[in-house]
């Protein structure tokens, strides 16, 4: 596992590079450590707030641990009227969690996401960033079973 | 009526989108040589001249737009391709990346040298993490051939914020900062990113540039309408037979797009409503259907062509509990730099939600209706603008269906 100092310098010349340092950060952290966001601030020049701003405003980022796997539901239109509610309640069934918890285990996140993008075969879930189309209840235990 | 027309998914399927020699087989990069042997002049009143509006959702004439950068005198400029679709029940940006990233890269690449720039960043949306890789080696394979000579392009990624896709709020993203719109003017062409001249246009957009160039403005401003010509690409989502992709030309009607394209409504149900545009879009009742698509036809009628997402509801559909979510999403998707979006968007979801379960008034249909006139002229940007959209439509075309859940 790399550092996030490391982490971070090797984008600290990139013009607004914070963004990008982030994404690689959670990559390897599932999410933003409070220290992570500090080294962040001292090394692209921030004030402490600034970067603790951009962490929060983007719904991607999490400033609090999170399971190593996260799951992201879509719930728009398109989706919500393909039955998300149903595949939302059969996650939180088989995890045995609430939407925007985290499995004991620390193996999987559950989240609301809006439009994925992938609208021709709703409803669709996203695990860590890779999408599952058509998603049933019934699916369900067999995709999770890729990550167990 | 109004048959397919490929321009900007003029390779879809026929290329491997990862070999740039099957794009130069099929012509690619051609235009880039022969926009490069015109003076930027000529090149930017051609643009102007194909008529060819932004596809993004504003419809500002494309040439027009490059000419004010172009006049701008700055010792740098820049070219920012919006990737950043985020309207739900959209992916035609996708499928444009996905299957012909060259076709974007050679658009970027005629504007860098129309308005005199030497970077360019595509702001992809962080939802789909696999373009960046598609997208990274398509500008490395391009850099390689010489095509790009001094331009360089930098994939940069979202994290997941709507707001974004409004270009000033995508400027600040790439800046490395919060996402939230700028008071405009100053406009981007004069001082965007990092305060230099910059254009900003969809992916549509400059995948439509490499095909007027090569063959001409006068081509162009032939197809579909005259006042938005050319092709639009839609996505069909909701309760529609074929949840597909189309592109067409823009004098296309609503009612080909549903019931020619997309094959009508599943299970023998009726039409109830259609939103175009993406959720911030009108909906639309089954009398307004024989309206063109283009941008001023769909404007005359209160609508937005917007993204081209078509979100069709059958006649079993719950229109109120359908806004009701819409609601929660620009509730969501605020950003809350300005107060009348802010309280306006969450003040709309609090309604709504009161109204869709039952416990509503005729009052509450009236405050509503107020609270969305306030905040389609006193919101900042694009977002808070139309977010009232989908409420103050529905009020006006479904009444009834308001009606029926109130106490």
């Amino acid at each position: 596992m790399k550092g996030y100092k490391e982490i971070i310098a090797s984008y600290a010349n990139v013009p607004g590079g914070i963004i990008e340092a982030y994404h690689a950060i959670q990559k390897e952290f599932s999410y933003l450590p409070e220290e992570a966001i500090l080294e962040a601030a001292k090394v692209f020049n921030l004030p402490v707030s600034e970067a603790y701003g951009v962490a929060t405003f983007y719904s991607m980022f999490s400033v609090k641990p999170r399971g190593k796997n996260v799951i992201r539901i879509c719930e728009s239109a398109p989706c919500h009227v393909a039955g998300a509610a149903e595949v939302v309640a059969a996650l939180e069934r088989e995890l045995g969690i609430c939407m925007g918890e985290s499995t004991q285990d620390g193996l999987f996140a559950l989240e609301f996401t809006e439009c994925v993008g992938q609208c021709q075969a709703t409803p669709v879930i996203t695990i860590n960033g890779k999408p599952y189309l058509n998603v049933s209840p019934a699916k369900i235990p067999e995709i999770l079973a890729e990550y167990k | 009526m109004a048959e397919e027309m490929r321009i900007v998914l003029r390779n879809y399927g026929k290329i491997d989108p990862l070999k740039i020699d099957d794009y130069i087989a099929q012509g690619g990069y051609k235009a880039l040589e022969k926009a490069r042997s015109m003076d930027r002049e000529t090149l930017i009143e051609e643009v102007k001249k194909s008529k060819l509006r932004g596809r993004g959702g504003a419809g500002f004439n494309c040439g027009q737009k490059w000419s004010f950068a172009y006049q701008a005198q700055a010792d740098q400029k820049y070219v920012v391709c919006n990737a950043d679709e985020g309207e739900p029940g959209t992916y035609k940006d996708r499928l444009i990346m996905e299957n012909d990233p060259h076709t974007l890269i050679e658009g970027m690449a005629i504007c860098a040298y129309a308005i005199g720039a030497t970077k360019g960043y595509i702001y992809c949306r962080g939802e789909y993490p696999h373009l960046v890789g598609i997208l990274n080696t398509a500008i490395s394979q391009a850099k390689e051939k010489g095509f790009l000579k001094d331009f360089d392009i930098e994939v940069r990624s979202g994290a997941g914020a709507y707001v974004c896709g409004e270009e000033t709020a995508l400027i600040e993203s790439i800046e490395g900062k919060r996402g939230e719109p700028r008071f405009k003017p100053p406009y981007p062409p004069s001082e965007g990113l990092w305060g230099k001249p910059t254009i900003v246009n969809n992916v549509e957009t400059f995948a439509n540039i490499p095909v007027i160039v090569e063959k001409g403005a006068d081509w162009y401003a032939s197809i579909g309408v005259p006042s938005y010509p050319g092709t639009k690409v839609f996505t069909l989502t909701g309760d529609i037979n074929n949840k597909t992709f189309f592109e067409v030309p823009t004098n296309t009607t609503i009612r080909e797009l549903i019931y020619k394209y997309g094959g009508g409504i599943p299970g023998g149900k009726k039409f109830k409503a259609v939103q175009i545009g993406g959720t911030s879009g009108a909906f639309i009742p089954e009398e307004l259907l024989d309206t063109p698509v283009a941008f001023d036809n769909m404007a005359a009628i209160g609508a937005t062509l917007g993204s081209g997402a078509v979100f069709v509801l059958d006649e079993t559909r719950d229109i109120v509990d359908v806004v009701t979510r819409i609601a929660k999403f620009f509730e969501h998707e605020s950003c809350g730099k300005c107060a009348p979006c802010r309280e306006g968007t969450a003040r709309m979801y609090e309604i709504m939600s009161k109204i869709n379960s039952g416990k509503g008034t005729t009052k509450d249909i009236e405050t509503i209706s107020r609270l969305g006139r306030v905040m389609s002229c006193s919101c900042l940007c694009g977002l808070g603008q139309a977010a009232p959209a989908p409420v103050l439509t529905t009020i006006q075309h479904f009444k009834a269906d308001y009606h029926a859940k109130l106490v």
